[in-house]
């Protein structure tokens, strides 16, 4: 064994010392266990590990989560005025009093706490286990402390199309706080679901989703990160499509210290459809990662990646992301795109866009771009006596656009753009 | 209304002098045409007067009705009532042509202190204006010149200068690359914004628009300086001989 692996899983066994499994005896002990002797394996992540070279793992390893002020921004919250089944998490702890009742036709939700330790259970076919299919070929070893130690989450199963989106609401009140919450959602054949999740959560928030589609089934997912400048968070979202089925996640992240998103999509039946798209913004100390591994593993699917991230004083974005072509999986439509938007020559946007493609008919491309505000088009606006400002502020939420577009709900589009330009107005005074 | 007084210019990033004394004095209510060679300094002329970047003013002055134009930024030249056809209208994708309009409209307004113009209000001036120009109701809602033909764009401008209603209008090149008929309408939409308190300075290459857009003054503008001035007569010398001859003639 390497040296570097050595120190990986002895920082590993470190950060376990004395770390007890939540109480679970059930159907889900099995799970963890497995998730525990994976990460045992593997070790932490280290600066030194290939897809982690630009985000410093440090603070996400770290036994304590460095303190995190909570912060007010005054505005009412996001999505508030769409009608949703509201469940609530305050600093990673949910919260009966502030969270609908957990009812909804059509679904299914309970809560990981409370299930954990039935005997059996549906999400027992899915908790932990696309997350360990989604370690190979690249390691994800804080997806499988978060499978191994996650205190609670939701598991919904959707047999029906529901009348109204599940939003899952973070709140983060205290500042030393670590939360770790795993999420199981499973759509049967044919159903369509909405997720919705916004909120700082805690200073460090370690997060993992695992999304089942059934054939046929259609999964819409749109996240707003919250604003608390100092937070830290490691998200992952695992999914596994079946024939003919939509997976379209977007997430709006502004502000934090530390934001990795790491998405992991397999495609197993044929003619599916995943669409993954962010927007960033990041104002000085501001580390924003978006990790994508999509595997094409059946025939005729298309996938897409919009990423765009605008960075000033200093922030950073960080975009790896990979498209897997096996060989069988023929006529497969593969698009990937991030692109950074410098306003300033202190920023920096870090990227690695990666194609891998087995199969021989196949069309996939990727672009990445870098660049600064169109000094011809501000010139342009300015000339019509829009001031710089504003000018700047309208190119911007343009070279945003092509992300924000990947919703398809326009009322939720709407409520992002509306998101997006009180930042921008904000930083202007 | 437009007072320009031994402008002289050189590029910021190299040592080019482009505009080497330009004098040139434009009286509300008239029509001035600047004519001249290609590379004579005619845009430059229009964008330094807009404010664009790049350019260093080392001598002269350009003022409009008695403010200095040179020490403002170009948003305020606009809302002063300045206003350029670019020769090469920008694209701007992901910005609504609609929305890009109303937001300098009402800068502008704010920027002099009048009252913002409601959606209504705007709605209303914006598709009388636009149907006098041939221009859609798709073309008002894409992004701003994205997608547009060369004519589209150059109405595009003339709705824009209808929109903001401008005291200085300057014109480059807005015959370029149209034909016949766009030329008419073009020609059309500034004739109509004639009115005694507003000036125009049209620049082209061509008689062709002057026909339009009848002149009051037409200056020939060589390697960085009004060389000759006249009447229209002078545009229908160039049409004839070219500039070579009145070139040579001053030099
Ligand atoms: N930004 C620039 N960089 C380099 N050369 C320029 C620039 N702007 C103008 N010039 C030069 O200045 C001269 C005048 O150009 P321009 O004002 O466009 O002339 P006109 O509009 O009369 O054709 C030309 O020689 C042109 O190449
Ligand atoms: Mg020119």
């Amino acid at each position: 064994m390497n040296a570097l692996r050595q120190a990986k899983q002895e920082a590993a066994a470190s950060l376990l010392d004395g770390a007890t499994l939540p109480e679970a005896g059930g159907w889900s002990r099995a799970a963890r266990e497995d998730a525990l002797a994976r990460l045992r394996a593997m070790g932490l992540p280290s600066k030194r590990d290939e897809y982690w070279k630009f985000t410093d793992p440090g603070t996400l390893t770290a036994r304590e989560a460095p303190k995190a002020v909570t912060f007010d921004h005054g505005e009412p919250p996001v999505f508030d005025a769409i009608d949703r089944l509201k469940i609530v998490f305050v600093d990673g702890v949910f919260d009966a009093e502030a969270s609908d009742d957990l009812s909804l036709e059509g679904i299914e939700i309970a809560r990981l706490a409370e299930t954990g330790s039935a005997d059996i259970h549906w999400a027992g076919d899915v908790y932990g286990r696309l997350e360990a299919r989604g370690q190979s070929p690249v390691e994800r070893p804080l997806a499988a402390l978060n499978t191994a130690l996650a205190h609670d989450g939701v598991l919904i199963r959707v047999s029906k199309t529901p009348s109204r989106p599940v939003s899952l609401i973070y709140h983060h009140k205290d500042d030393s706080s670590d939360a770790m919450l795993h999420h199981v959602v499973k759509l049967e054949k044919g159903a369509s679901f909405t997720l919705l999740e916004n909120g700082p959560a805690a200073a460090r928030f370690n997060k993992c989703l695992e999304v089942d589609v059934a054939d046929g089934a259609a999964f819409h997912h749109v996240r707003a990160q919250g604003r608390d400048h100092e937070r830290r968070a490691i998200t992952h979202m695992f999914a596994r499509l079946g024939e003919e089925s939509t997976f379209k996640s977007f997430t709006l992240t502004v502000n934090g210290k530390l934001t990795r998103n790491e998405c992991i999509i397999e495609l197993t039946g044929d003619n599916a459809v995943a669409h993954v798209a962010g927007a960033a913004l990041g104002d000085g100390d501001f580390v924003h990662d978006d990790t994508v591994f999509i595997t094409h593993d059946a025939e005729d699917c298309e996938s897409r990646q919009v990423f765009k991230k605008v960075l000033r004083n200093g922030a950073t974005g960080v975009f790896q992301g990979k498209i897997l072509v096996q060989p069988d999986a023929q006529r497969t439509d593969g698009y990937q795109k991030s692109q950074s938007l410098l306003l300033d020559g202190d920023s920096q946007f870090l990227a690695k866009p990666e194609l891998e493609i087995y199969a021989d008919d196949v069309a996939c491309s990727h672009g990445s771009t870098s660049g600064a505000i169109d000094e011809e088009a501000l010139f342009y606006l300015r000339a019509r006596g829009i001031p710089e400002g504003t000018a700047t502020d309208f190119l911007t939420l343009a070279f945003l656009a092509e992300a924000v577009e990947e919703i398809e709900d326009e009322t939720l589009a709407e409520e992002i753009r509306g998101r997006l330009e009180g930042w921008l107005a904000r930083r202007r005074g | 209304m437009l007072e320009i007084k031994g402008l002289e210019v050189k590029l910021e990033e190299e040592d080019k002098q482009i505009l080497k004394g330009v004098d040139l004095s434009v009286e509300a209510g008239k029509v001035h045409a600047i004519m001249g060679p290609n590379g004579s300094g005619k845009s430059t002329l229009s964008y330094v007067l807009s404010g664009k970047d790049g350019y260093e003013v080392t001598a002269g002055s350009a003022e409009l009705e008695g403010a200095d134009l040179l020490d403002m930024e170009p948003e305020e030249r606009a809302a002063a009532g300045l206003f350029l056809a670019f020769q090469y209208p920008v694209e701007i994708p992901g910005v609504g042509n609609m929305t890009f309009l109303r937001t300098a409209v009402n800068a502008q307004r704010k920027a002099r202190g009048q009252e913002e113009l409601s959606a209504t209000e705007f709605l209303k001036d914006i598709r009388a204006k636009a149907k006098d120009l041939k221009i859609d109701a798709e073309m008002l809602k894409r992004p701003v010149n994205v997608g547009f033909s060369g004519g589209e764009k150059k109405r595009n401008e003339i709705l824009q200068m209808a929109m903001l209603e401008p005291k200085m209008c300057i014109l480059d090149e807005t015959d370029s690359g149209l034909d016949v008929d766009a030329m008419k309408l073009v020609a059309d939409g500034v004739n109509a914004l004639r009115e005694a308190g507003r000036g125009f300075l049209v620049i082209t290459h061509y008689q062709r628009l002057l026909d339009h857009i009848k002149p009051d003054v037409v200056h020939i503008m060589s390697d960085g300086r009004i060389v000759k001035t006249g009447g229209p007569e002078l545009a229908l010398e160039v049409e004839n001989n070219g500039y070579a001859d009145i070139v040579s003639e001053v030099a």
